[in-house]
């Protein structure tokens, strides 16, 4: 065998044999110490209904799985695009300014590791409805990554940059455009991308505490009823969309990677 | 009074106790049409020299006049071309070159600034580059570049800061030549920092030794009377280019050095790294 089959048969082997060792795993405690784990057959077959059809809708709680996921990612969409249009500018004022970086940056840091489950009480009483309450957890929780890497992305523009800008005499404006925003375009993308791996973090809880229909209402909806396979199929497609989303996300920010 | 005049120029780095004297009483005085060439030691302060010419840093004492103007600030009256070539790596050549170009020329019509950096990027030899980015170029073709941006502004006058040091032998020499020809077109005043004496003598007209920091001052200006166009070639078997030279190099190491050798303060690390990022 040329060591090139050699390696592409490892690049697609190596991945099945980790699914197949995990799924193992699964079937072994499945039938050992936890009984009330369904086994990846049993898993399957409960699933099947909401896997081949998956946008079909036989009720308000009962709909094919790419369907709540659906709803999911709208959620998320919003939530996200708010996180964005806050994170993002608050980020390039926190780069540009020394005062308001040192004014704001302590607070930042404590508000940044609150876990979600703590702001969605506070968006309901802000908000008292479960739509607006929902969007403000994704953002707030959402939103740090973006704003950090911002403002370290305006601060580790090169002098050389700021320079031409001087000698040219850009107006505020222009330098925004032309300089400022594409220098820390590759920071701000990659905050971005872990921004958006914390929204769909934050969806599920969101959902739970809220009991909207989405992946993770589902999830939530499902346990109450006892039918654990349904969890297990939403875990999986959590995670097989969380890694969809940072997939494009990378290869959104590779194109910027100009520098 | 000179179209560029310096005058009791000083500058130094760092607070009270560990602060060092980088420069110290500069006066020169530099006519239009004039191509000066400033060499020194690596570490003299010739970045900061030229940084302060630019406006994009103050001196702590003395003045500094562009055609009678004091100048406290950046513009684009003063054409600089940067060590290390600060283009931007977002935009294409011409991109660069427009850039400049439409900030100083914002009047003229769209086809006229597109046939004014197409003019430039020809003049340095970029045509067939000039939509590419400058990741994808060579240093002595970023050199170019940068060199266009700088001619495009048509700026009064062209500050070089070591523009062909990083680069090897064989571009270098290239791009040496490339700037005789363009400066014999144009005659643009230029002052240029170097540390190969060899270069100031093929370019300038009047090359000045800075003596070694810190407090590093100008020495004595040596006229380099050569007919121009100047042969590389048949310049090293040239009397008078030996002469010059030998002056030149004779003050470095001589007079120029002693001021290094009898003041022992260390040189602090931070100025390296504002040269770098100068």
């Amino acid at each position: 065998m040329s060591p090139k089959v050699k390696s592409y048969l490892a690049a697609a082997l190596l991945p099945l044999i980790g699914v197949a060792a995990v799924v193992a795993a699964w079937s072994i405690s499945s039938h050992t110490w936890s009984k009330d784990l369904p086994s990846p057959n049993k898993t399957w077959e409960a699933s099947k209904p909401y896997v081949v059809e998956p946008f079909a809708k036989r009720g308000e709680l009962d709909q094919g799985i790419l369907r709540f996921t659906w709803y999911s990612l709208v959620r998320v969409a919003k939530g996200y695009s708010l996180a964005l249009l806050i994170g993002t500018p608050l980020g390039f004022i926190l780069g540009l300014s020394k005062l308001f970086s040192r004014a704001f940056d302590p607070i930042i840091q404590i508000l940044r590791p609150v876990s979600p489950l703590a702001w969605l009480p506070l968006g309901l009483v802000l908000f008292a409805q479960s739509k607006p309450a929902a969007l403000f957890t994704i953002a707030i929780c959402a939103m740090w990554p973006t704003v950090l890497n911002t403002a370290v992305g305006v601060r580790a523009i090169p002098q050389d940059y700021l320079n031409v800008a001087r000698v040219l005499k850009l107006s505020p404006t222009k330098r925004l455009f032309k300089i400022l925003i594409p220098a820390t375009l590759p920071y701000m993308f990659t905050g971005f991308r872990l921004s958006l791996g914390i929204a769909w973090l934050v969806i599920v809880a969101v959902e739970m505490l809220t009991g909207t229909p989405g992946v993770g209402g589902f999830l939530w909806q499902e346990y109450n009823a006892l039918i654990y396979e349904h969890i297990i199929l939403c875990i999986i497609v959590i995670g097989l969309v969380g890694f969809i989303l940072d997939r494009m996300m990378s290869m959104a920010e590779m194109r910027f990677r100009t520098a | 009074m000179a179209f560029l005049e310096l005058s009791g120029v000083g500058k130094g780095y760092g607070s009270n106790g560990s602060r060092t004297e980088v420069l110290r009483d500069l006066n020169l005085s530099i006519e239009k049409g004039e191509f000066v060439a400033i060499v020194g030691y690596s570490g003299a302060g010739k970045t900061t020299l030229i940084s302060m010419i630019a406006g994009l840093i103050k001196p702590d004492t003395g003045t500094i006049t562009l055609d009678g103007k004091t100048i406290t600030e950046p513009g684009p009256d003063r054409g600089v071309v940067f060590q290390n070539y600060s283009l931007l790596p977002w935009l294409s050549v011409e991109e660069n070159i427009a850039l400049a170009v439409d900030q100083v020329f914002p009047d003229w019509s769209k086809d006229k600034r597109r046939d004014h950096v197409a003019k430039y990027i020809a003049m340095v030899n970029l045509t067939p580059a000039r939509r590419k980015r400058p990741h994808e170029l060579s240093g002595g073709m970023r050199q170019r570049v940068s060199v266009a941006r700088a001619l495009a502004m048509d700026p009064a006058i062209l500050l070089l800061d070591e523009p062909l040091s990083a680069l090897d032998a064989l571009t270098r020499a290239t791009l040496q030549d490339e700037i005789e020809s363009i400066w014999e077109g144009n005659h643009k005043t230029v002052v240029m920092i170097t540390n190969d004496v060899d270069e100031g003598i093929l370019l300038a007209d009047r090359i000045i030794p800075l003596s070694a920091g810190p407090g590093a001052t100008l020495g004595p200006a040596v006229r380099v009377d050569l007919d121009r166009p100047r042969d590389r070639k048949a310049l090293n078997h040239d009397a008078r280019f030996k002469t010059i030279r030998g002056k030149v190099i004779s003050y470095l190491l001589g007079a120029g050095k002693k001021a290094r050798t009898q003041l022992t303060v260390a040189r602090p690390a931070v100025l390296d790294s504002l040269e770098a990022s100068a």
